[in-house]
This record gives structure tokens, sequence and C-alpha cells, in this order.
């Protein structure tokens, strides 16, 4: 079976290789990602991962704080996907609590959760052409960027660390004429698509750089723990949004896609495709929207109104409550898996039955990924190593936290 | 929705395919179980985790093919103070559990699964550099996230939230 490799490369193993320093500050290891290559002439022969630049010790500094204050940190961790992150956090704490959620705030988390996919596939599709000599298609791409980040402006006031799932909900409803702009951009987006693959899909130049490159069987996708689009495009067929259904995706139709190549192509080929059905699930989100609250009817999780906060002596009470001694949990533990734009994005949380949870920790798709990368270059040219850690679609803030 | 009690009797749980093939193949390994909020815990004895994984990992009926996850929790200062976890995830059956194993404070080691899951490797250097936490037959046992030269690790219970300054 395939090993990762042992040891970290100090030195040269043979006489005629090299040991060379690749990072933390490169612009194609997109973040402070390091990676130690032994190579022979321009071939890679052994390379190995130094990661840590960026740990912030986010698992620390959640243990002293109360449950609803960890939604803001959660941003931080991958930030192409802070609303994935929120969601995971805000299910696993919900499941927890055995708290019910109500199907409008269920829907909007679909959608905002689909919009985020793009976003983050977007700033994926725009560098990892740019690392390949692509310069346009960054500027197509962070152009419909631009649209998805100004919706998230219009639902929380911000661009990227948006917080806007919480414990029990979402923060506030959607203003008006969101789900109209929504709409307009989700009618433009697969022409959109088309413009991206028009410029890629049958460029010889891009085929010739990601065809028969970085190859990963299926079987050591799944030893060395790789995970989401880099799985499948080893034709492994997993998606914890069919396989595993949460917050209401078991109503929603759509397709896995799946390649069986391994190699940069096909994983390529898997996230162009996820793009179109991404938009697909954000059509099925606007046409069923039900009506509704988007608070769970718990006050003594959920704040109270604003506006019934001043109005009713027992909002206020609650409100001071939960802000000044946070709500306690019962005690007991919880696995959250949910299907990030790079993979299953875990979140286990211990609670002994306090307000602040004793342990929270991040299974981070990027983390596990990044496990694959040694596999996919070794053999390979150094060139090839900068395509292969685009396709793998690394954020260090997810691997590090 | 209120929570259902969590059910702690192997009797009731054995039809799940990890628990059951465990107990087929070794029944004092399972030092207790726990099925609570949808999901399976099983303890298993600390000597035997490696067995138990690569037993699960090669089920016929229902690979765990998959290890999602491994960390640890800290539970100081009551003993034994740690406990490592695997999320193990079956691809081909889709089902999940989570294995536990105890480990006393005083010097904390235990098999590691690298040789089961090559994808271990970085999760137990994560779980040895922020716990404290040996796994014997690491092949490359050293700290991933802090730097080399520091001292203490940083998500033991009794290692304080500001650092040492």
């Amino acid at each position: 079976m395939t090993q990762f490799p042992a040891a970290t490369i100090d030195e040269p193993s043979q006489d005629r290789t090299l040991v060379l320093n690749m990072g933390p500050q490169h612009p194609s290891t997109h973040g402070v990602l390091r990676l130690v290559l032994e190579i022979d002439g321009e071939t890679v022969v052994r390379l190995m991962p130094e990661i840590g630049y960026l740990h912030t010790g986010i698992e620390k500094t959640c243990e002293a704080k109360f449950y609803q204050q960890v939604v803001p940190l959660t941003d931080r961790i991958d930030y192409l996907c802070p609303l994935t992150n929120n969601l995971t956090y805000c299910l696993a704490v919900e499941k927890l609590l055995g708290l019910e959620i109500p199907p409008k705030a269920q829907w909007m988390r679909v959608l905002m959760n689909e919009l985020t996919r793009i976003n983050s596939h977007l700033v994926w599709l725009g560098t990892h052409a740019m690392d390949l000599g692509a310069m346009t298609v960054f500027l197509y791409c962070f152009r419909e960027r631009e649209d998805i980040l100004r919706f998230f402006e219009m639902v929380s006031g911000q661009r990227m660390m948006t917080s806007y799932f919480r414990i029990g909900g979402l923060a506030l409803e959607p203003p008006l004429g969101f789900f109209e702009k929504v709409k307009k951009f989700a009618d433009r987006f697969p022409g959109n698509v088309d413009e991206y693959e028009g410029l890629l899909t049958g460029n010889p130049i891009f085929l010739m750089r990601t065809k028969g490159v970085g190859r990963l069987s299926a079987e050591d996708a799944i030893a060395l723990g790789a995970c989401g689009p880099t799985l499948r495009g080893s034709g492994v067929d997993i998606d914890l949004r069919r396989d595993a259904p949460y917050t209401g995706y078991e109503n929603f139709k759509f397709q896995v896609p799946l390649a069986t190549e391994g190699d940069v192509f096909a994983r390529y080929a898997c996230r162009v495709q996820e793009l179109r059905e991404s938009i697909g699930i954000v059509q099925q989100a606007l046409a069923g929207m039900p009506e509704g609250p988007v608070k769970a009817d718990s006050p003594k999780v959920v704040l109270p109104d604003r506006e019934k906060m001043k109005t009713q002596m027992e909002a206020l009470i609650y409100h001071f409550k939960i802000i000044t001694e946070g709500f306690s949990v019962p005690a007991g533990e919880v696995y959250q898996a949910v299907e990030s734009p790079r993979g299953e994005m875990g979140y286990y949380i211990v609670s002994d039955g306090t307000a602040k949870p004793y342990r929270v920790h991040m299974r981070g798709p990027s983390y596990a990924n990044l496990q694959a990368l040694s596999k996919m270059c070794e053999g390979q040219l150094i060139a090839d190593v900068v395509a292969a850690i685009g396709s793998i679609d690394v954020v260090l803030g997810d691997i590090d936290r | 929705m209120a929570l259902a009690s969590a059910i702690t009797d192997v009797e009731q749980l054995k039809a799940h395919p990890a628990l059951a093939r465990l107990l087929a193949w070794n029944t004092p390994v399972v030092e207790a179980v726990k099925f609570d909020r949808e999901e399976l815990t099983i303890w298993v004895q600390k000597g035997s985790v490696r067995e138990a994984c690569a037993i699960l990992r090669d089920n016929p009926a229902c690979p765990f093919n998959y290890l999602c996850d491994l960390t640890a929790v800290d539970w100081y200062p009551s003993e034994p103070r740690f406990e490592v976890v695997y999320h193990l995830l079956s691809i081909p059956k889709k089902e999940r559990v989570r294995l536990k194993a105890k480990l006393d404070g005083s010097s904390p080691a235990i098999e590691s699964v690298t040789s089961v899951w090559p994808s271990a490797n970085f999760y137990e250097r994560e779980v040895f550099d922020l716990f404290g936490i040996r796994f014997t037959g690491h092949p490359n046992l050293k700290r991933i996230m802090m730097p080399d030269n520091w001292e203490g690790h940083p998500l033991r219970k009794d290692y304080p939230v500001e650092g040492y300054r």
C-alpha cells in the first residue's frame, strides 16, 4: 500500500539530487504553504509539505468563548467559504441542543451555501488558471465573484467574514430585493461558465499542462484521506449533500460530477461541473423558498428581535442573559460533517453541559487533501507541482487553523 | 425536538456493523458503547486500537475504509486523562462510527494507525504537537503546527489560553 513520505527532507538522499525550498512566500502556493522538494534535475523525487505558518490556535480560543461567540471565529478558518464553516458549526451545536430550524432558514442556508461554493470555486478557477498562464480567466471569475460578494454584503453587511448563520437560524431576514437580484445572477451565470470553459476546456496549452499530470488513483486517494473534488476526480462517488443530507438538501435534485482519470484535468472537470450543479440548486431554492420565520422559537438560545427587545421586558431579560451568561448545552459530543467546496468539513464538538464548548475540533478538507500532494507530484516536473497545488485548492487558513 | 436519552447497552446496539464486527472478532476489546444523537461511539482497549482499526477497515460487510478525523480530548484533572478519538467512514455503505481510547496522563502513548491509513500521519502529528500524546510506530513524529523548540502542548487544559508570558 502507498505510504506518506516518512521523514522530513533535510538532506538529499542521493549524490545527484538537490533539496529545494518552495514557499512559504511563493505566488502559486496560495498562502503560506511551504514545500520542501528533493529534485533530480527538473524531476521531483520527494515532496514534503511544511505547515503551521498560519496557526492561530482557534481550537484553543473556542474553549474560552460562549457557544454563540465561536461563530465569528469559524469564518476565519476557511476564509474562502465562511458560510460553510458557519453552517457546520451551527449544525453541530443545534444537534447537541436538539434544536429544530424553521424551513425558511434551512432553504436560505442551502441557497447561501451554494453561492459560497460558487464563490470559492471561482477563486480556485481564476487562480488555478493564472498559475498555468491563463490570465484572462482570472479577470472573468473575479467579475462574477464580485456579484456574489455583494449578495453576502446585502444579507450580512460583510463581504467575506459574514457570520450570517447563527445557532438557531439566521442573523437577519434577507433584505427586500435580494431574491430578485440572485435570480438575475442565477439566470446569467450558466452563460458565464460557458465563457470560462470556452477559454480553458479545449485550450491545447491548458490540456497539456493538466492532462495526465498529478495522477492519483482511487485507492491512493482513499488511503491518503483525500476528499471532495479531489476524491471524486479519482472516481470515488461520495458527496455528503446526497449521501448524508443536512439542512434540507434531501429536497433538492442535483448530480454529483465524477471523473475517473484522477489527474489535474479530472479535478478541474469535476469542479466546473459543480458550478453548474450549484447554480441549479440556487434556482431550485429560489423557486421553492418557503415563507415564515428565519429563527427557531427558542428564546433561551436565539437572540430576540430588536423590536421585541425594546418593547417587551421578557425579551430584554433573555437578551441580557444570552449575552452575559451564554446558554448551557446538554453534555455530549457530536461530529457534524458538511460537503464544503473542498470536501468533507467536519466539526467535532464536546460539551460538558456548560455555556462554553469543552472541545471544538475542526476537520479541515484542505488538511486532508494536502497529504495527497506528495503522491501526485513524485516523478513529475517542478512546473507540474504548481498545477497539482492548484488542483487540490488549498486554503491555508483551513490547514493551520 | 426533544433529545432522546443515550443508549449504552451493548445488546441493543449490536446490530451496528462496526460493533458487530468488533464483538465477533474479540469481545473484551469493546470496553463500552454509547449511542447518542444518532452517533455511535465505541470505547476500545488502548492496546488494541490499531488492530481494531485494521479489522474494521477490512470488514467485508461494511468496510470502514476512510479515516475522517483523528483527534484527542483532555479531561484534566480526572484520570484517565486523555481520550484519543477516531472518526471512521465507510465510503461504500456511508456508515460512520467513532472509536475512542482512554490514556493515562503520565506519559500518554498509543499505537499509531499510520500503517492502517497513511492519512493518519498529519493527524497524529497534530495530536502529538498539541496534546503531547506519543504515537508508537509513527514514521515521523515531530511537531507540525508549533515551532520545533516550543515548550508545552497548547491544547492541554492546564495550558493557559493566553499562553505562558
